[in-house]
């Protein structure tokens, strides 16, 4: 793993422009990075991009320190991961320094109120946009056993209110099912083979 | 000194407990910071819920910031900060390291196959509620049509279809439906100053 600076900066960058704009939580700076990552620096393939986006739901901490982290070393290694995270914590932190000490203006102030409020809008076009994308490649797989699990899964986040690592735990066990069930055939078919 | 000790650590518990990150974040930060060792009063703590939701970023970096700032100054937010991310960023580097080493192995792809359509799930129903809460100030359950906000309405559509029509950055739709939205709202009064 070389380190290019020129490279590095863009990380640092494109990680600091990110953070400054995520409004409403952890899966809106997973929309915006899978936009910056996979569509525009080519730097992550899609399927790499949701699996982080698993990991770092079922970390500890907040996502996109731990997007951050694992796509910094993806990039860079050790590296990658401290410029990663740097440029995702440097712009809350500035922010709210600074908020702190002025935040009953800040609270109060109308303005902030109305841009804040239709700065949603857009914020949902985007994930609109990258929900498309994906829920376009999934539907693409034409596979119904993750065509189904995409409905229950939006049906239970969404309407029962199921949290997000719970829904990913009971995936994963989907996920192993799944693989004893290939597993076992293949057994059949190239019998003794050992598969790990 | 002992203050900041004891806030790093506070945060260090914070940043390792907080599993499904955002929200799952705030009984544990009130838990630490305002039950457990009094550095905050209720009130405090929800005005930061309240400006933490109007910033962007984590509401743990930001109440780990907010926190540091006002009891130890830029010295309490490095040390906080810094405490917060601490065990995401072990974990995450070693997960980072597993998964970059095994992800090519068959038996893993069928696994981490199952995993995406719920993570595709998740994201579009994240989608949803802010999408909700912009347009009609409400969540699923009660949503009504006369309470729909047309201005956000428009802003709506309108990006979604540079999104979709034209490569145009993220960062730059949300900055700018900001800006169209609120000159929106303002301009009926601008008139009526006049």
């Amino acid at each position: 793993m070389k380190l290019d600076a020129k490279k590095l900066f863009i990380l640092f960058k494109s990680m600091f422009m990110l953070s400054a704009c995520t409004f409403g939580g952890g899966f809106v700076i997973v929309s915006l990075m899978k936009k910056k990552y996979v569509e525009e620096l080519h730097w992550l393939e899609e399927d790499e991009m949701l699996d982080v986006t698993a990991i770092t739901q079922s970390a500890p901490g907040p996502l996109p320190v731990n997007a951050s982290v694992i796509i910094g070393y993806k990039m860079f290694g050790f590296v990658g991961s401290l410029v990663a995270v740097l440029g995702t914590i440097l712009p809350p932190m500035i922010i709210i320094s600074l908020i702190s000490l002025c935040y009953d203006q800040f609270r109060t102030n109308p303005y902030i109120a109305i841009a804040l409020q239709v700065m949603r809008a857009g914020v949902a076009a985007v994930i609109a946009d990258v929900v498309i994308n994906l829920a376009g490649n999934v539907l693409k797989t034409r596979r119904f056993l993750y065509i189904a699990m995409m409905v229950v899964a939006f049906f239970s986040t969404c309407v029962l209110g199921v949290s997000a690592m719970v829904v990913i735990l009971c995936c994963l066990a989907i996920g192993l099912l799944d693989l004893a069930w290939s597993v076992g055939k293949n057994k059949l078919k190239t019998k003794g083979k050992g598969c790990a | 000194m002992e203050l900041l000790l004891q806030l790093c650590l506070s945060f260090i518990q914070v940043g390792m407990f907080s599993v499904g990150g955002g929200y799952a974040a705030i009984p544990l930060i009130q838990d630490q910071i305002v039950n457990r060792h009094g550095l905050m009063t209720m009130a405090e703590f929800s005005d930061l819920i309240t400006v933490a939701e109007m910033t962007p970023g984590p509401i743990s970096i930001n109440s780990s910031t907010f926190v540091g700032m006002r009891l130890a100054g830029v010295g309490g937010v490095l040390l906080c900060t810094f405490g917060c991310i601490l065990p995401s960023f072990i974990i995450c580097f070693i997960l980072a390291h597993f998964y970059y080493k095994y992800r090519t192995v068959g038996g893993v792809q069928v696994v981490l196959g199952a995993l995406r359509p719920a993570v595709v799930a998740m994201i579009g129903s994240a989608g949803l509620s802010i999408l909700l809460l912009g347009l009609f100030q409400s969540d699923l359950f009660h949503v009504s049509l006369a309470n729909l906000r047309v201005v956000e309405l428009g802003i709506f559509i309108a990006s979604l279809y540079i999104l979709r029509k034209f490569k145009v950055s993220a960062v730059l739709v949300i900055l700018g439906s900001g800006v169209v939205g609120t000159i929106c709202y303002l301009l009926p009064g601008l008139v009526n100053m006049a």
